[in-house]
């Protein structure tokens, strides 16, 4: 815990600015994971529903003042809402079905943002917001910001890890295990599917408002289809139906990009032209995060979380493994 | 809970031991760093890998010739593969480096960028996209559009259009065929009000995302609305598309202007080349072809060092933009050397350097930009250059459409927020 705490006052703004993009990612994988991997429905309108929340904060804190303690629970409701609604057809049709109704869900969201004024505050669909603020205190520096989010993280992450132990937890395991099963010893499964949409609706919800409090605007371009695929990616590398793997995921494919440029700043001169350097990079990362994503894949089909779980159950009993 | 958070701690180490791993800057004296942002990779990469490789270029060329005002600069470019949180990721790293001034790239970037900018207090450039409000330098102290904004754009088309048309655009029909996206929809209160102004019809058809199907949008317009001009906004791929569409119904294509992202020749090559698109007008905020003395001494740099010049000087819209961009800063941070006499400027002294540029036109490629503090957009100047055989040719000088009616609404959006 110390650790965590004591960063932020060693190292510079740069790299508390990736610590906070990891941290607003955890949320929203988080919120994804609960839902694919825990309660296997796959979604792919995750962006979808962190616009909902982003707008419905920016909303309520430009139009009627509020702090960013009403709006947060307040755009992660009305994700939450909005979640159920598209999750509606998870009732009837599972699997690659359910991931195009989800993808409509995605669309319609989006479209209706972009055409809505009353929601999105005009042609540029962009809604500016001050920066929250505790105690009349402006949270703007990275290093504010830092805690701000780390707060909410550690949040999300004790929440679901209290959530997969609890009741609803174990029902979600069991629908997404064998839904007939589950049914037969006295599952509700629509009910359970249901609100496994409307908490991880309500995690993307808050990951963006996250987003919208710390970019200072709610802005839906920032939200598209690709956006709910990198969530995806981020679940799947980290490890499905699993808290650690949601962290590991967000941090892997956050980070990633940035390694390997930094890696090529370093190396790629050696190599290339200055001239080639900057077109090689953005391709050669493109190739290399392909490339390490299905070699993670093939390496350990389950993820970061298994892989590191592995890592340490060797080293545990290192050197005397018999 | 235990063995959970000391996982979480470990994850967090690894984080932490690769930031110190990272490139180490030694700030030198004697250099000046610019953060420049960049799409190489993400959806509008025929505009990144273009526009870039001319920041790049223009600021060798100046670092050939001993630099600005003595400083050598260090160009740090990132590709945020047009996503938004790398741009800001990128924003901090060019912060780190020491950055004065910063190119920003793409509509939803500079937008969760404007907050950042400000607090940090170095300037952003964000030219011909960003949001059109931004002009006003009061409300926006940090950005810059340096150049026409969608605003300014669509004031610029109407008033070709009514050169066009015979002076007036009274009772005539205008379509509108834009990109169904907040870019492609802020001309529209600029587009209505002239059309009040004026007295024209004007009826709109959106394409949705991606843009590459608008054959239902071109039929009506050609078939139903038969209007006397057409104004295309549009990006990506879906410029070709509509050109090909156009051109297929028989329209005339010396009747529709693009505005500027429309506008380059790959877009006319795409649609299946000049020949085909022969009449079709663009809109540009910089000068188009290889004519201007700086591409010459750019190429000059280019055979001193024996290389042949790059292929992306061909590709002369959008390479001639990144030529701008990086003129304009270079010019706004040899004005703040200026004022301070010689010493280091900080990014607060580029940001009132940008505010004084004026009379600063590059031998024709850079408009007759005047900024202030008030006016961050520098007067809203395009040319229209339109296919000829095989090549675009210039058709109108700099020029400004429509300064009232884009200040009024200027006006009513500060007096809105």
């Amino acid at each position: 815990m110390l650790f965590v705490v004591v960063v932020p006052l060693t190292v510079q703004d740069y790299y508390l600015s990736i610590l906070n993009l990891i941290l607003i990612a955890i949320v929203g994988a988080l919120g994804l994971n609960i839902l694919v991997g825990y309660t296997g429905q796959i979604s792919i309108g995750h962006g979808a529903f962190m616009s909902v929340g982003a707008y419905t904060a920016a909303n309520l804190a430009v139009r009627l003042d509020m702090p960013f303690w009403l709006t947060l629970p307040a755009g992660g409701l009305m994700a939450a809402a909005i979640g159920v609604v598209v999750g509606i057809p998870s009732l009837r049709i599972k699997g690659l079905y359910l991931a195009i109704a989800t993808l409509a869900g995605q669309l319609i969201i989006e479209w209706t943002i972009n055409h809505v004024p009353a929601i999105s505050g005009g042609a540029q669909a962009s809604i500016p917001v001050a920066r929250p603020s505790l105690f009349g205190i402006s949270l703007h520096t990275q290093g504010d910001l830092y805690f701000f989010l780390l707060f909410f993280a550690v949040l999300a992450i004790v929440a679901t890890l209290n959530l997969v132990r609890s009741r609803i937890g174990r029902a979600f395991v069991a629908v997404r295990d064998q839904d007939i099963a589950a049914e037969i010893i006295g599952i509700n499964i629509y009910r359970y599917k249901l609100i496994a949409f409307a908490i991880s609706s309500f995690y993307a919800g808050v990951c963006g408002v996250l987003y919208t409090y710390y970019f200072g605007i709610a802005n839906y371009e920032q939200f598209q289809l690709i956006t709910s695929i990198d969530y995806l990616a981020m679940i799947i590398i980290g490890g499905l139906g699993s808290v650690l793997g949601s962290i590991f995921g967000a941090v892997f494919v956050t980070l990633l990009p940035i390694v390997i440029r930094t890696l090529m700043e370093n190396v790629g001169s050696l190599f290339f032209t200055d001239s080639e350097v900057a077109n090689v990079i953005s391709a050669f990362r493109l190739a290399a995060f392909g490339g390490l994503i299905i070699f993670f894949l093939v390496v350990e089909p389950e993820g970061l979380n298994r892989l590191w779980r592995n890592i340490r159950s060797y080293f545990r009993v290192w050197p005397f493994s018999y | 809970m235990t063995r959970f958070v000391k996982s979480w701690l470990g994850a967090a180490a690894i984080a932490g031991s690769l930031t110190f791993g990272g490139g180490q800057a030694f700030a030198q004296q004697k250099e000046l760093v610019f953060g420049l942002q960049c799409d190489r990779t993400g959806p509008t990469v025929t505009v990144g890998s273009v526009l870039c490789p001319g920041y790049h270029d223009y600021v060798a060329l100046v670092n050939s010739k001993g630099g600005v005002e003595g400083y050598k600069v260090r160009v740090i470019e990132i590709d945020n593969e047009y996503k938004v949180p790398p741009a800001m990721e990128a924003h901090e790293r060019f912060k780190k480096e020491g950055e004065i001034i910063e190119g920003i790239y793409g509509t939803p970037q500079t937008a969760a960028l404007t907050a950042k900018l400000t607090e940090d207090k170095i300037p952003g450039t964000a030219p011909g996209f960003g949001i059109a409000a931004a002009a006003d330098g009061k409300r926006f102290p940090y950005i810059f559009p340096i150049a026409a904004s969608y605003w300014s754009q669509a004031g610029g088309a109407l008033k070709f259009a009514k050169d066009r048309l015979g002076g007036s655009l009274k009772d005539k029909k205008i379509a509108y065929l834009f990109y169904d996206n907040p870019a492609g929809k802020e001309p529209l209160a600029i587009l209505e009000d002239v059309a009040k102004l004026e007295g024209f019809e004007l009826r709109t058809f959106a394409v949705p995302a991606p843009g590459v199907e608008m054959g239902a949008q071109v039929l009506d317009i050609t078939a139903r609305f038969k209007p006397d001009f057409i104004i295309a906004h549009l990006f990506g791929r879906s410029p070709s598309v509509a050109i090909k569409e156009l051109k297929g119904k028989g329209y005339p294509l010396s009747k529709v202007v693009g505005l500027v992202w429309a506008s380059a020749e790959a877009d006319i090559l795409a649609a299946g080349g000049m020949a085909l698109a022969e009449g079709y007008n663009t809109m540009q905020f910089a000068g188009v072809g290889k004519d201007f003395p700086v591409l010459k001494e750019i190429e000059a740099m280019y055979k001193a060092q024996g290389k042949p010049a790059p292929k992306e000087m061909d590709s002369t819209v959008y390479y001639n933009r990144g030529v701008f961009i990086a003129a304009l800063h270079v010019e706004a941070v040899r004005q703040a050397i200026k004022a301070k006499g010689g010493g280091v400027p900080t990014g607060e002294d580029v940001k009132k350097g940008m505010e004084s540029v004026k009379d600063f036109t590059l031998g024709g490629l850079v408009p007759p930009l005047r900024l202030s503090p008030a006016d961050h957009e520098g007067g809203g100047w395009v040319q229209i250059w339109s296919v000829k055989g095989g090549k675009l040719v210039k058709s109108t000088d700099w020029f400004q459409g429509y300064r009232e009616v884009i200040q009024k609404q200027l006006a009513a959006d500060a007096a809105k927020s």
